[in-house]
């Protein structure tokens, strides 16, 4: 494939946004994305993904002081028409006044590539993208996943630097959604494209990412890869935002956790006068009522197939979720011990 | 009473005006237009006879050159008042669009006090060249006339037809590599071709039909309005006034037929 490795890599300087209004979109930030790595911008609406992401595009310019620089090259007051980013929007932006084929092409034929040339290079990526059949449609005749391969196609297709990929799942249904995940992902690994994908969606952002930047009004709450930002969140919200967790509000005494089920060990080495711990719902263990550092009541078990999620109350100043075996016999009502090893825990800054 | 007939009741004030005020008068202006010395033949006389036929491709080139113009002032107007917001805006939409409420008297005059006799331009090109530039009373002073109230019509729509238009498109375009003016051509141009064939027809249609401009300013030109009304009232020749008000509606309604089904590819793919 003849638009393997073109990755350029990516350093954002002390980038912050303030529109015109007066609203601060993002806060400066720092970030650097290696070559041929999958970057995700994860977070929920309005957290100034989109705009990091439209800065590296060249779509909009940092206040005064931000840099953006591909390869080392500085490349904040370049157009985006002369940085070579292939992008993939929300709403494809597919043009509606040319087929398949030509939207595809596009960007070739505005760089003066011949047209036998072209239609190689068009034919190489219908294949690449499964859309072999549809070069001669118009874009009102395809359905939602097609036009989104149309669109990847159609970035993928000048052999851009940068490929950024803004929500591109999102106007999609859930079913294909999923599948589409695991064929973008499969197409990235083997394009090798230094690739920023913003999304929402935590799901897309633990399949698809390297490495996983967590934002929040305007702010990087971290950085990490998926198993970081998962198993070693940095704080509350990185913790609540990235898979299910418990939070637990609880005094810390002699190395352990006091909660109204019981003393939960962590360990002596802890100096964090900590008041928030999280725990994941996987890594509590049902045991036998008695047995286990806490104890508390079934509150409720929803049965789903792979595992049983059990609402447990009594044990925590709040209910605890738990994800267990679905070979374990447990009711509503019922009385169990909750077993949760000390490296499970994880203490996080209290947050004003 | 059934739900039927009161809805057959609704429709019978738009039956009665129908009739009243446009199949009636038409039928009996086609069938005027046949009862002149030459009959039937009146008609072809609008095409025969030498004199209608270079005032009926007066106005015809005089109604294209109006919208073409049209368009391309108010498609660029239209854009960059859609797209930037700047002090003086909404004063300058409305002085734009103030034209709308004028009559074509009043259009007329104002052409003349600018290019007329006692005109603006008249006296700097006195003071300056020494000679006096006067082009109200020729079809250079219809033309703009024309274009001063086509131009409010047109940029509405377009500013309208703007505002719909997806900014991805353009930014898409643009990450591909496009420049400014092959975004243009290729995603703005494209998309805004049904506003194009929809405003355009509305400016060809008033160019073609316009009266008062021409009214007031005409002693020398021969538009098709103003050659009805001579025909009328001063040779009374009711026969070729009625043919040649027939051949005027025909005319305009097969060129904008034309354009319409011309440009249908465009507005298809930009649809």
């Amino acid at each position: 494939m003849s638009a393997v490795g073109h990755g350029a890599a990516v350093r954002i300087k002390a980038c912050g946004k303030t529109f015109a209004d007066g609203t601060r979109a993002l806060d400066p930030a720092t970030l650097d994305i290696a070559r041929g790595e999958t970057l995700v911008l994860l977070g929920p609406s309005g957290c100034g993904k989109t705009t990091m992401l439209r800065i590296i595009a060249g779509l909009e310019l940092p206040d005064a002081g931000g840099k953006v620089l591909f390869d080392g090259k500085d490349m904040t007051s370049v157009p985006i028409e002369r940085r070579n980013v292939g992008m993939v929007f929300q709403s494809y932006a597919l043009f509606p006044n040319m087929t398949v084929a030509d939207n595809i092409g596009y960007g070739l034929k505005i760089r003066g590539v011949p047209k036998a040339e072209r239609a190689a290079c068009v034919a190489e990526l219908v294949a690449l993208t499964n859309i072999t059949g549809l070069e001669n449609r118009r874009i009102e005749q395809l359905s939602g996943g097609q036009r989104q391969r149309v669109a990847l196609a159609r970035a993928v297709a000048i052999r851009p630097g940068i490929l950024l990929l803004d929500e591109p799942l999102t106007a999609l249904d859930a079913a294909l959604r999923d599948r589409l995940r695991g064929e973008l992902n499969r197409l990235l690994r083997a394009l090798g494209i230094t690739t920023i994908y913003v999304t929402h969606d935590q799901a897309e952002a633990m399949e698809l990412g390297d490495r996983i930047v967590v934002m929040r009004k305007g702010a990087i709450a971290q950085i990490g890869t998926p198993r970081e930002v998962y198993f070693t969140p940095q704080n509350r919200f990185v913790a609540e935002f990235i898979g299910a967790a418990n939070i637990i509000e609880a005094p810390l005494q002699n190395g352990s956790l006091v909660m109204p089920g019981g003393q939960l060990r962590i360990g002596d080495d802890v100096t964090m006068p900590a008041t928030i711990a999280m725990i994941r719902p996987e890594t509590i263990q049902v045991v036998d009522a008695g047995q286990g550092s806490l104890s508390g009541l079934v509150d409720s078990v929803s049965f789903t197939g792979d595992r049983q999620r059990l609402v447990v109350s009594g044990a925590s100043s709040r209910p605890l979720n738990v994800d267990a075996s679905n070979a374990i016999r447990v009711k509503a009502g019922d009385r169990v011990g909750l077993s949760i090893a000390p490296e499970a825990v994880r203490l996080l800054p209290l947050e004003s | 009473m059934s739900h039927r007939t009161f809805l057959w009741l609704c429709l019978l004030p738009l039956a009665v005006v129908t009739m009243a005020f446009f199949l009636l008068p038409m039928a009996r202006l086609v069938i005027v237009g046949a009862e002149g010395p030459q009959g039937i033949a009146g008609y072809l006389a609008i095409l025969a006879e030498p004199r209608y036929r270079a005032t009926l491709i007066n106005t015809v080139l005089l109604a294209a050159a109006t919208t073409i113009v049209t368009l391309i002032v108010a498609t660029i107007a239209g854009m960059f008042l859609q797209r930037h917001r700047f002090p003086g805006r909404s004063v300058l939409i409305a002085m734009l669009t103030f034209p709308l409420a004028f009559p074509g008297v009043v259009v007329g005059f104002m052409i003349i006090l600018l290019a007329g006799r006692q005109g603006l331009i008249g006296d700097v090109s006195n003071r300056v060249f020494g000679e006096k530039i006067v082009f109200a009373y020729s079809i250079y002073g219809l033309f703009l006339g024309y274009l001063y109230f086509s131009i409010p019509r047109v940029i509405l729509t377009i500013m309208a037809a703007v505002q719909k238009l997806d900014v991805g498109l353009e930014e898409a375009a643009r990450s591909l590599g496009a420049s400014p003016w092959a975004v243009q051509r290729d995603v703005v141009l494209p998309a805004l071709a049904p506003a194009f064939v929809a405003s355009g027809a509305i400016a060809f249609a008033t160019a073609m039909g316009a009266f008062g401009t021409a009214f007031t300013l005409a002693t020398n030109i021969d538009v098709l309005p103003m050659l009805i009304y001579t025909e009328f009232t001063l040779a009374a020749n009711f026969a070729t006034s009625a043919a040649l008000s027939v051949g005027l509606g025909l005319i305009t309604w097969l060129i904008l037929a034309l354009a319409r089904s011309f440009s249908g590819g465009a507005v298809a793919a930009a649809g």
